[in-house]
């Protein structure tokens, strides 16, 4: 027990979870603790808005695998972090948001700067709690913690009232936590195992779909060793994209309704679907109803609730991904025999010349796809990219291969226009020595660009390739295709210059009309030690294909 | 998505969870989120004062059933969670039931009903009478049409509660 205020034992909790960053902005109702902040160890980015100091903390935590924390004050502050918080939610990354408030006494009595942000939080959180007292300072933020990094990760929100962070109590940090209603399974069903076992062994066109949840939990080489023992194609979610080497010989891209034709059909033509660490979201399954119409499917998920949600599998199994991939490797491995499997082989060979084929499209100028791959050509295998969302997110997930996990982070679930940048600044503090690029569209780089202050001001240099058709170009795209050209509100006139626009904020700028002045920026980009953004002009008729129209099943691809 | 059972019906669901503020918002923000319709909740201390029992009666299929149950267990406040087998339950209800009597006549046939029905009066003046009556939805719901002729002024019913029978039970260990 050692005597202190409210706010030193927050800091000093966070000091023993290993936090070694904070992205946050401070307010009245978090002033306690940013006096604490003053003199810590503890490195605090100072964002320029909430939510981009909840995606920073989203990239950080997705880049390193740690947890990410971020901070904002009451009311508006907490307010800003929503839309980050929702984002980590949807995708399970574990993130703890920590939110001052106003004093005990004020709650409920509609005060400056009060929010119920509990209320507004609970629906996208694991779990929140509000401190009652200094005291259970150290109690909750170990809560927190584990929540936020166990089982189906995810945010979790720490809402202080400011009164708590001033008052001194005896405070004890060795209090254990007790949880009755929180125990992730982790160990897969043996029963369920042998059923899934069998069921692999005798599949002749088995298919393995890879989510978010083998990254999560490091999965990824009890995959690939799964994979090459059973000869199945190896898809990927957007979530679950570097889970698998995507120049490795099994590895066929994404599925879904921008996935590749190799994943996409053969998806659909599966006998043995594995699904791993993925929940089968509108985006990826298609029309639900014809989803792979003669396979059986192996639904593997830490979180039970998402078995049987979208899709009724033949074997579920409630586990960890890497416990579960790793027992059923050890029982395959000794039964299965050798598998040629030529002739699906074959197939999946067929769809990914189809597939390579696509590098060429595109309108006049700059061709997205294949600037896409001078980027790959460009980038070392470990530079982390994020992107933002619409056109230049799926260009980057359908053309630019990622080889390692943690190196594409991306906002799959909310699809959060503005989430690349501030994730990037996140990401390349976890990793500072590697090369991090936010793919962007102008639209979702708009969004959130004052953060260019917070990547200079805070020397986190990180590169900004902004696809620029002065368009909403998804929306633009949906109205091309589905909506007879009809462009309502989606021309972006008045945009600012990208370049003076980055110099203005002391961080540099380029403007490139061919796909050599572009590798001559990104290579200037990577060698800078401030921030770059790289304005890309593109044709506004440009579209992302392969799509499948909503509604219809995974094969019926529009290609060009 | 075969052997799925479309068939709609009531669910009883018994759930120990914290006996803390903020529990029962979660657990219906998750009903409202989700869009599963509750039917009727009642909540209150169980056998332990660090706990409280939820019985949640819902209208739907077998796999929305399991849903909600799946989603109940994913709550942190949310500690055990079971569907009651209807044939091995048992669930009562209360309800309070103000009834019009104008005059003697009405006034001592509400009485004789509500001995039939093994209820109570509770409350008497000059026009009305309030009726205590507990009991399976069906019985609570048979003796609320007997009343209406006389007119009902106000009703107020609890919800079900319920325990399954004998040794089984729903308790943390």
């Amino acid at each position: 027990m050692v005597r202190m205020s409210g706010a030193k034992a927050l800091i000093e909790s966070l000091q023993r979870e290993n936090v070694e960053v904070i992205f946050g902005i401070p307010g009245g109702a978090m002033l306690p603790v940013y006096d604490i902040l003053y003199d810590s160890d503890i490195r605090h980015v100072l964002m320029r808005h909430e939510q981009c100091a909840a995606h920073a903390a989203d990239g950080y935590a997705r880049a390193s695998g740690k947890v990410g924390v971020c901070m904002a004050t009451s009311g508006p502050g907490a307010t800003n972090l929503v839309t980050g918080i929702a984002n980590a939610y949807m995708d399970s990354s574990p993130v703890v948001a920590i939110t001052g408030q106003v004093p005990r006494s004020f709650i409920g009595k509609d005060a400056f700067q009060e929010t119920d942000i509990i209320g507004i939080t609970t629906p996208i959180t694991k779990c929140n709690f509000q401190v009652g007292s200094a005291a259970e300072i150290p109690k909750i933020v170990k809560t927190a913690f584990y929540i936020a990094s166990t089982g189906r990760r995810g945010p979790v929100l720490i809402d202080l009232p400011k009164d708590t962070q001033i008052e001194e109590d005896e405070i004890n940090f060795d209090e254990m936590i007790e949880l009755r209603g929180y125990k992730p399974t982790y160990d897969p069903h043996p029963l369920q195992v042998k059923k899934a076992v069998q069921l692999l062994i005798e599949a002749e066109r088995p298919v393995i779909i890879a989510g978010g949840g083998i990254i999560a939990s490091n999965a990824c080489s009890e995959l690939i060793a799964l994979a090459e023992a059973l000869v199945a194609p190896v898809a990927t979610t957007l979530m679950g994209k570097g889970a698998i080497p995507e120049n490795h010989p099994l590895s066929v891209g994404m599925v879904g309704m921008h996935g590749t034709v190799a994943a996409n059909h053969l998806v659909q033509e599966a006998d043995v679907i594995l699904a791993v660490g993925m929940r089968f979201s509108d985006r990826t399954t298609g029309n639900i109803k014809t989803f792979c119409p003669d396979g059986k499917i192996i639904h593997i998920d830490i979180d039970s609730s998402e078995i049987g949600k979208n899709i009724r599998p033949h074997i579920p199994i409630v586990a960890d991904a890497k416990k579960a991939l790793q027992a059923i490797y050890d029982q395959l491995i000794k039964k299965i025999e050798k598998k040629e499997r030529s002739e699906w082989l074959n197939k999946m060979r067929e769809f990914k010349g189809i597939q390579e084929e696509m590098f060429k499209f595109g309108g006049d100028g700059i061709k997205p796809p294949a600037l896409m791959a001078e980027i790959r050509r460009i980038l070392p295998n470990d530079a982390i990219i994020t992107t933002e969302v619409g056109q230049n997110q799926m260009w980057a997930a359908l053309y630019l291969r990622v080889y390692k996990p943690r190196t594409f982070i991306s906002s799959g679930g909310l699809g959060t226009m503005g989430f690349g940048f501030p994730a990037a600044i996140g990401a390349k503090v976890a990793c500072p020595n590697v090369p991090v690029v936010d793919i962007a569209g102008d639209g979702s780089f708009i969004m959130t660009e004052q953060d260019l202050a917070a990547s200079v001001a805070g020397k986190i240099p990180v590169i900004v390739v902004v696809l620029n058709n002065s368009m909403l170009g998804m929306v633009a795209q949906w109205q091309r295709l589905f909506y007879d050209r009809r462009y309502s509100s989606v021309d972006l006139r008045g945009l600012p210059d990208f370049v003076k626009l980055a110099e203005a904020y002391g961080a540099q700028g380029f403007r490139v009309q061919s796909v050599e002045e572009f590798r001559e920026a990104l290579k200037a980009a990577i060698n800078s030690d401030v921030t770059t953004v790289i304005d890309v002009p593109i044709s506004p008729e440009e579209n992302v294909f392969p799509m499948v129209p909503p509604g219809d099943n995974l094969k019926k691809l529009i290609l060009r | 998505m075969t052997n799925m059972i479309r068939e709609e019906r009531i669910h009883v669901i018994s759930a120990l969870v914290e006996h803390k503020p903020g529990v029962l918002y979660s657990v219906s923000n998750m009903f409202r989120r989700r869009g599963f319709n509750i039917e009727s909740i009642s909540v209150g201390e169980a056998e332990r004062p660090d706990l409280a029992r939820m019985t949640i009666t819902i209208r739907g299929d077998e796999s929305t059933v399991e849903q909600v149950v799946k989603q109940l267990k994913k709550l942190i406040c949310v500690i055990k969670v079971s569907i009651l087998d209807p044939g091995n339950m048992v669930s009562r209800e209360l309800a309070l039931i103000k009834v019009s009597t104008p005059d003697a006549r009405a006034r001592s046939d509400v009485i004789n009903y509500t001995e039939i029905f093994k209820g109570h009066v509770v409350d008497v003046a000059h026009e009305s009478l309030v009726i205590e009556i507990t009991g399976d939805r069906d019985k609570i719901n048979a003796f609320i049409e007997l009343m209406k002729p006389f007119g009902i002024r106000e009703i107020a019913r609890t919800g079900i509660a319920a325990l399954s029978r004998g040794m089984r039970s729903v308790k943390v260990e």
